[in-house]
């Protein structure tokens, strides 16, 4: 993989740091009025997601990383692993608990996610900002209830679990923001 | 602003000079990264660099006894590129014949004072010692270096990254801590001075005669941006041919292009030899 310079240093790069795939978010130049030039970089690791600050003199390189976006349809798990396909190649990857994480709870057969590979295995998945599912289970509404006021807990198809308003019932379809973990609506079919 | 400058320097009747932006021959701070060039002339085609600063070529005019002096023109320095800096900037330089340290210094407050105007917040100016403000910064005494002192106090600040960084460094611990913890302090003040800074950083200023542990050399800051920096300049030929050679070797250990040999220097040593 290529080195990058502290010049080269941008938000995005992606760079290797204590063995570990990490991307920039901020650098910042520093340089004192006749002394030695600091970089001072924010770094997300991309493992852990950690977000951490680090300083390296300027002019030293680092090991860049082999690190990728793709866009994968999620297929089915096994059990033990998370396959998904790549749209147009087919080509398909299996990701692993760790790689999956929490966006476990949020996978639906054939929903597009996004992967980050790593030396061409996956790393990480992000599941769609939203995604519709059924509710498999919530205590039964009362007539006229409205959306206003309390709501009660629901358990999806895949079995996170979400508040819902009183009315929802179980077998309807709702859209759930995946990034706060929110309903949005229900879903017509 | 320029013509306020211009205007401030004539009322002084300071020369106004112009000197090459493209040498031969370029200096050998080994912080500053030049750009080089090929001068397309057989058979030598050889290699041209862009100033990092006008300082060289007008050293050479006040040894040749041109007197007070002063330049507004571009300067160039590679891979420096941040928010408050740009690889292409213009710069200020000015030399005063026969001034002390203290007037120098008091006629960058005027300068600064003009040009920003009475719109500025004009606090008092704040002049403190490299050595007081390292001090009251961090509590660390910034000529006495201790490896494991300064790296303990790193560990606690939450700048641990510079045990590894700088290692047995003493220079560039201080301008690593100075960097990331005694600046934030100058920023309250609209104007800041900080004189007197250690030696084994004195570039191209002259020890103090009276403490050989600290340089005639001073920074300008407003509201913690560094912004210019002033000597009292080494005018002993032997001592200066002394320092390219260190900063040089310094270059070499860095694996930093070296601008060798150096006629704008050799020039500048023989004029100085030859006062």
């Amino acid at each position: 993989m290529a080195k990058y310079s502290t010049n080269e240093f941008k938000a995005g790069l992606k760079i290797m740091l204590d063995q570990d795939p990490c991307a920039i978010i901020e650098n910042e130049f520093i340089k004192p009025g006749k002394g030695q030039a600091f970089s001072r970089v924010r770094i997300r690791n991309l493992k852990t997601g950690r977000v951490i600050e680090r300083t390296f003199k300027s002019g030293e390189s680092v090991e860049g990383a082999d690190v990728i976006d793709m866009e994968m349809q999620y297929l089915y798990s096994d059990g033990e692993f998370w396959h998904f396909m790549v749209p147009d190649t087919f080509e398909q990857y299996q990701a692993d608990s760790n790689a999956v994480a929490d966006a476990v709870k949020w996978l639906k057969d054939q929903d597009i996610c996004t992967m980050i590979l790593w030396n061409d295995s996956p790393l990480s998945v992000t599941p769609p900002n939203f995604v519709e599912l059924a509710i498999a289970e919530t205590d039964p509404g009362l007539k006229g209830d409205t959306s206003g006021g309390g709501g009660k807990p629901a358990t999806l198809e895949t079995g996170a679990v979400v508040r819902v308003p009183l009315f929802v019932q179980i077998g309807e379809m709702i859209r759930v923001d995946t990034r706060t973990g929110e309903y949005v609506s229900r879903v017509k079919e | 602003m320029l013509t306020n400058i211009r205007r401030f320097f004539e009322q002084r009747a300071v020369l106004e000079v112009e000197t090459p932006l493209l040498c031969s021959a370029t200096g050998t701070d080994p912080q500053l990264d030049f750009f080089s060039s090929f001068y397309h002339c057989a058979p030598e085609n050889k290699a041209m660099y862009l100033q990092t600063s006008p300082e060289f070529a007008m050293k050479r005019l006040l040894a040749a006894g041109s007197g007070s002096i002063f330049q507004i023109c571009k300067a160039f320095r590679n891979g420096e590129v941040g928010r408050f800096h740009n690889p292409e900037f213009s710069i200020l330089e000015w030399y005063r014949v026969d001034f002390t340290m203290d007037q120098l210094m008091n006629e960058v407050v005027e300068l600064i004072t003009e040009l920003l105007g009475p719109d500025s917040d004009s606090g008092e100016v704040y002049k403190v010692s490299y050595v007081d403000v390292f001090k009251q910064a961090t509590g660390l005494n910034p000529l006495d270096f201790c490896q494991l002192r300064y790296a303990e106090y790193a560990v606690n600040n939450d700048i641990k990254d510079a045990v590894s960084l700088c290692g047995d460094d003493h220079s560039m611990w201080l301008d690593f801590i100075f960097s990331y913890k005694v600046q934030a302090t100058l920023e309250r003040y609209s104007l800041a001075m900080v004189y007197g800074y250690p030696a084994i950083q004195s570039s191209l200023a002259r020890i103090n005669s009276a403490d050989a542990a600290i340089a005639d050399r001073f920074e300008v800051f407003i509201k913690g941006v560094e912004i210019g920096n002033g000597f009292c300049e080494l005018s002993d030929a032997s001592e200066q041919e002394k320092r390219f050679d260190q900063e040089n070797q310094c270059r070499q250990k860095k694996g930093l292009s070296v601008s060798a040999p150096n006629p704008v220097l050799q020039f500048l040593i023989t004029q100085l030899l030859s006062r």
